[in-house]
């Protein structure tokens, strides 16, 4: 048999151009395996082989997705693989998109099997782990060393042909897929041993687990927005010079509260965020946190006011717990001091 | 955060420029920005030009917190 055709995607980082300050670069093909690929490549035993890697900057790709995605394209193409593996992203939010975009993409554009490996909570997964394959990796790239071994076992398994299992068995995220399958007993039998087991407290697998609907519903409009008092949040990291909380860069376990009583405009800040390139923030922090523009309204009396302190924190691989935390502690807050609306900015 | 926040009654904006993270995480009423390292401001252009597309934008957030809405919105001018 011929070897497999694989065709890798990796961002900016992980091709080692570098890091945020090279996260616009724009999609680039390089022959062979680079980075990561080189660890597949060993782990395939000759069966197949890393022809070609696409390497594209993860901000680049998230900010101009149609261009990305058409060029991109174009290049897997040249390369006429026979699989196509993005990856993979760990807990890199834009990474994670970019991988599940663009393994869609491929899936629907070229009709070959693809796949990407991410964290749970990494936000590609909500939007692409329905449409594509994602095998389940740590949270951090120190997890390299596990997520590299399953994604070319399940890369091999998919190219055989043969049947894929359960995602408990085979290791990736749930796809949300339903599948008919015999089984020895009857549906009644099933559900009332399942509810004895529930109610002597024993464990038992569901089969039919709940959507978890988490929507909230959107808060009332506000009536009179010149009598309104605003508050200001952002995950983009702002801090006062010198990081007084020492607000981590990443994962952050922490928020901070600034006074900005008399502030009329960002200067004297910077971003403690490590996810992006802080130069542009570090220079205007208005360009995160709108004060300066938000203080003009004040004044003019387009609205009421602007609450006497922001609130803000690093949503850079921050654990959903974490960011639940502070949110519940600060919004505590934000009520006793009746606020009436918050704008938060994210980047 | 957003839905923490909205949950507790505070009607809230999302400012971000990956609108379909914002959108699955389930903000209800949200804004484009431009970019990711400088979402309200863009370097390439004059201090007047980057403080009006703030004031523009801001602006959109201003009537996103005063609009009635049911499902999410993208509001853009």
């Amino acid at each position: 048999m011929n070897k497999i055709k694989v065709v890798h995607y990796i961002n900016q980082f992980f091709a080692g151009i570098g890091g945020e300050e090279k996260a616009d670069i724009k999609p680039e093909k390089r022959d062979g395996v680079v980075g990561p690929g080189m660890g597949l490549n060993g782990l395939f035993k000759g069966e197949a082989e890393i022809v070609g890697t696409i390497i594209c900057g993860d901000s680049y790709f998230n900010e101009n997705v149609d261009e990305a995605q058409a060029e991109i394209i174009e290049m897997i193409k040249s390369y006429e693989p026979d699989l196509f593996i993005a990856g993979p992203a760990f807990n890199a939010g834009r990474y994670g998109v970019a991988c599940g975009a663009i393994a869609k993409y491929v899936k629907e554009e070229l009709n070959i099997p693809v796949l990407t490996g991410m964290y749970v909570e990494n936000p590609g997964v909500d939007m692409y782990s329905s449409d594509v394959y994602m095998m389940e990796t740590g949270n951090s790239a120190a997890s390299m060393r596990t997520a590299l071994p399953a994604i070319a076992k399940f890369s091999m398994k998919l190219m055989s042909g043969e049947e894929i299992g359960m995602p408990s068995e085979e290791g990736y995220l749930s796809t949300g897929k339903r599948k008919n399958i015999f089984v020895e007993e009857i549906g009644g039998k099933r559900a009332v041993d399942m509810l004895i087991k529930k109610l002597k407290k024993e464990e038992f697998v569901t089969e039919y687990p709940m959507p978890i609907f988490d929507n909230v519903e959107p808060g009332k409009a506000i009536k009179d927005i010149s009598k309104a008092k605003i508050a200001l949040v952002t995950s983009g990291g702002i801090v006062p010079c010198g990081n007084p909380d020492r607000i981590e860069s990443s994962s952050a376990s922490k928020y901070g509260r600034y006074d900005i009583t008399g502030v009329n405009t960002l200067v004297g800040y910077e971003t403690a965020h490590g996810g992006y390139d802080p130069s542009f923030a570090n220079i205007d922090s208005n360009r995160v946190i709108p004060l300066d523009v938000l203080r003009e309204m004040e004044a003019n009396g387009e609205i009421g006011e602007i609450y006497g302190a922001f609130y803000s924190t690093v949503g850079n691989g921050t654990a959903v717990k974490s960011s639940l935390a502070f949110a519940e502690e600060l919004t505590e807050t934000l009520i006793a001091d009746k606020v009436d609306a918050v704008i938060l900015t994210s980047t | 955060m957003v839905k923490e926040i909205e949950k507790a009654g505070i009607t809230i904006v999302q400012m971000a420029n990956l609108i379909p993270v914002a959108k699955s995480v389930g903000a209800n009423r949200m804004v484009p920005t431009i970019s990711i390292p400088y979402p309200l401001g863009d370097p390439n252009t004059s201090l007047d030009e980057q403080w009006k597309l703030r004031y523009k934008r801001v602006g959109w957030a201003l009537d996103a917190l005063t609009t009635e809405i049911e499902d999410q919105t993208l509001f853009e001018g």
